[in-house]
């Protein structure tokens, strides 16, 4: 028994971690029920920081991720979406991630299309789209958004576009929102925007698991709120169902992160015994080699 | 045929049976995508831009979205070429075309593209999971589709999002606005300055050039300079000194008070009541001795022995325990990948799930389809 474990086909292990994923998936697909969730103070803070922005006031929403991190991060830029939209505040979308341009799109399609058919393109919601150089463009367009800027994402000059009128530079954002999948991302946004001019500009944002340790020390002075992965995405979705509930027969689409942590709890209860399985047999075996 | 192979083919064999028995014989099938056709029509008006231009008067045409015009407004009397129409399709749920199937109407069709895109996704999905097994030529199919699709998209990306709006439209504004970026039309100008990064680029593709590739040492000598110099002032002002700044915190903690309704209570001179908080207290003591504790493992001008060497190994232990936070992060962010995955086999390709609805038909009146889901 103990040689069986101790050579045991790791093919075993990701059987059993996809099981202890896919069987929550199913039944939470099925019974649509989900844990209770209860908000910790950095995704509060993240909401209140939303919550004390006055209708009309503007928000700019950096969606620096891709594909690859979408399953981590869609949920908590579709909850700021639907949040932002729910205050009547003025979303300015941009990117700095390539494929980040597709996600704010799908994110546009699933929120504010169906859900805010009054909210005018050009006069409350535009996208920027993406731009490429890193950190640079965020260098710049703190200081001059229409040096990288002159047309949005579908072609149309900014200064034809109505909510751009005005708008010289990025400090003039009440508030920054980022998903951040890694660089350039909310490190950088720190680093090059809201350090320098720490009384214009104050960002909160989500980030991927990966990152959320290395964005932990700018907290709280440099940045007050921080979505960690998709516990903070399920803790911030749980916030902004509160305090603005979705249409009848629409909830599910905005607790997409809710859903997703029954295989959190069940995977990560697996880890623990892997963990503890693989100790045991770690000190039975030096045992047995002392013993020898 | 050895005993692996032949356990693969079985099951490939079981798993394509499987597939096959819940695309025809499952009630609402599985892995279809449905969409509505939207036409949009643009009418070219005449407007007047005398104002807005400094030089003389001068009439452009103005493009106007059909839905923005009066409903009066008679598009036949517009000449042909200043109308343009074109199809837009709009995804829509399985419900959505039931709906649009008992009303009667064909709002709502089957569609084929999105439906291999749907069935292309599931299977380099499975492909690359099956990487797990063992590496096989599953994998490498969509290993390789992976790199070639990404290379391209980033060559494309960077012609139409970097070339040829920060290089071409400003070192020949005229033709890029005719040829590419309509938008940029009232302001776009010549600008000298543009040469420079036009000839680092040139430079830079000398390396393809053996007898001349040494030019391309000047621009990549620039790139580098000016990139550590933006890191450099950087992480000096928003990560070192910043990070000084932040571990000085009091070690005899305080709070804003909150009254009953969770309004922030008052003094007299209308400044926040702070009250102590313990655990804010411990928290900060915590902070301060953790990075003091982590500097001294990092300070090798002593030997580790005595009050340097126990601090030192209190270090290993907060770097360790940050170490073990990274890794849970990490695991939590991997599953999260895992699920997201599942989820799409399972809600969009199998409809064995539905967690948000878009599959949820009224039992009655239900009408009976053919088993790709075409009426």
């Amino acid at each position: 028994m103990f040689e069986y474990f101790r050579n045991l086909d790791r093919r075993w292990i990701f059987l059993l971690m996809l099981l202890s994923v896919a069987v929550p998936i199913y039944v939470i697909g099925k019974t649509k029920e989900t844990f209770p969730e209860t908000a910790l103070p950095l995704a509060t803070n993240v909401f209140n920081e939303i919550e004390a922005l006055q209708p009309g006031e503007k928000v700019l929403l950096a969606f620096d991720y891709d594909p690859g991190s979408e399953g981590e991060l869609g949920p908590m830029a579709t909850a700021f979406t639907y949040h932002c939209s729910s205050r009547g505040l003025k979303l300015y979308f941009m990117a700095l991630w390539p494929l980040g341009r597709q996600m704010i799109d799908d994110n546009i399609a699933k929120v504010i299309e169906p859900d805010f058919p009054d909210m005018v393109y050009g006069e409350d919601y535009v996208n920027l789209g993406f731009k490429a150089g890193n950190e640079g463009v965020i260098k710049v367009i703190v200081t001059d958004i229409k040096q990288f800027y002159t047309t949005d994402a579908r072609g149309t000059n900014i200064e034809q576009i109505p909510m751009m009128e005005g708008i010289k530079s990025i400090q003039q954002m009440d508030l920054m929102l980022n998903v951040s999948a890694g660089y350039p991302g909310t490190k950088e946004w720190v680093q090059y925007a809201v350090t320098p001019y720490p009384k214009e500009i104050k960002l909160v944002g989500g980030c991927t698991g990966v990152q959320a340790p290395l964005l932990y020390p700018y907290i709280p002075q440099q940045l007050p709120g921080l979505l960690a992965a998709i516990k903070g995405a399920s803790e911030y979705e749980s916030l902004v169902i509160k305090a603005y509930p979705p249409a009848e027969g629409k909830e599910a689409k905005y607790m997409e992160a809710q859903r997703r942590m029954g295989p959190q709890l069940v995977a990560h209860v697996l880890m623990v015994l892997l963990i503890v399985a693989g100790n045991i047999i770690f000190f039975i075996e030096r045992k047995r080699g002392a013993r020898a | 045929m050895n005993r692996e192979t032949l356990l693969w083919v079985i099951v490939l064999l079981i798993g394509a049976a499987l597939l096959a028995g819940r695309a025809m014989f499952a009630e609402n099938g599985m892995g279809k995508a449905y969409i509505t056709p939207v036409e949009k029509t643009y009418v070219g008006l005449d407007a007047d831009v005398a104002e807005a231009a400094e030089a003389e008067a001068e009439t452009k045409t103005v493009w106007v979205s059909i839905d923005e015009l009066p409903e009066d407004f008679d598009v036949d009397a517009v000449a042909d070429d200043d109308v343009v129409s074109w199809d837009t399709y709009e995804t829509k749920d399985y419900a959505a075309y039931i709906a649009a199937q008992n009303a009667g109407t064909n709002d709502v069709v089957f569609s084929l593209s999105h439906t291999i895109g749907i069935w292309i996704a599931a299977l380099l999905t499975l492909f690359v999971l099956s990487f797990l097994i063992k590496d096989n030529p599953l994998y490498k199919v969509a290993e390789s589709m992976f790199i070639g699709i990404s290379a391209a998209y980033w060559m494309v990306v960077g012609f139409w999002d970097t070339i040829v709006p920060n290089l071409f439209a400003k070192l020949a504004p005229g033709p890029t606005t005719a040829w590419a970026l309509p938008g940029i039309r009232d302001e776009a100008q010549f600008e000298l300055i543009y040469i420079v990064p036009l000839i680092f680029s040139i430079l830079l593709l000398m390396r393809l050039a053996p007898k001349a590739g040494w030019l391309s040492r000047w621009p990549m000598a620039f790139f580098i300079g000016t990139f550590c110099g933006f890191r450099l002032i950087s992480f000096l002002h928003g990560d070192f000194l910043a990070q000084i700044r932040n571990t000085i915190v009091s070690l005899y903690a305080k709070t804003p008070q909150f009254a009953a309704d969770g309004t922030a209570m008052l003094n007299e001179a209308g400044a926040p009541i702070m009250d102590f908080t313990f655990w804010g207290s411990v928290q900060n003591l915590i902070l301060v001795i953790g990075v003091l504790a982590c500097l001294v493992y990092f300070f090798f001008s002593f030997e580790h022995k005595g009050v340097v060497g126990g601090t030192a190994r209190l270090g290993i232990w907060f770097l360790m325990v940050t170490f073990g936070a990274a890794f849970a992060y990490t695991v939590m962010g991997r599953i999260a990948l895992l699920a997201i995955r599942i989820e799409f086999l399972f809600d969009d390709w199998l409809w064995l799930i539905d967690p948000t609805g878009r599959r949820a038909v009224e039992a009655v009146g239900m009408i009976v389809l053919a088993p790709l889901g075409m009426a």
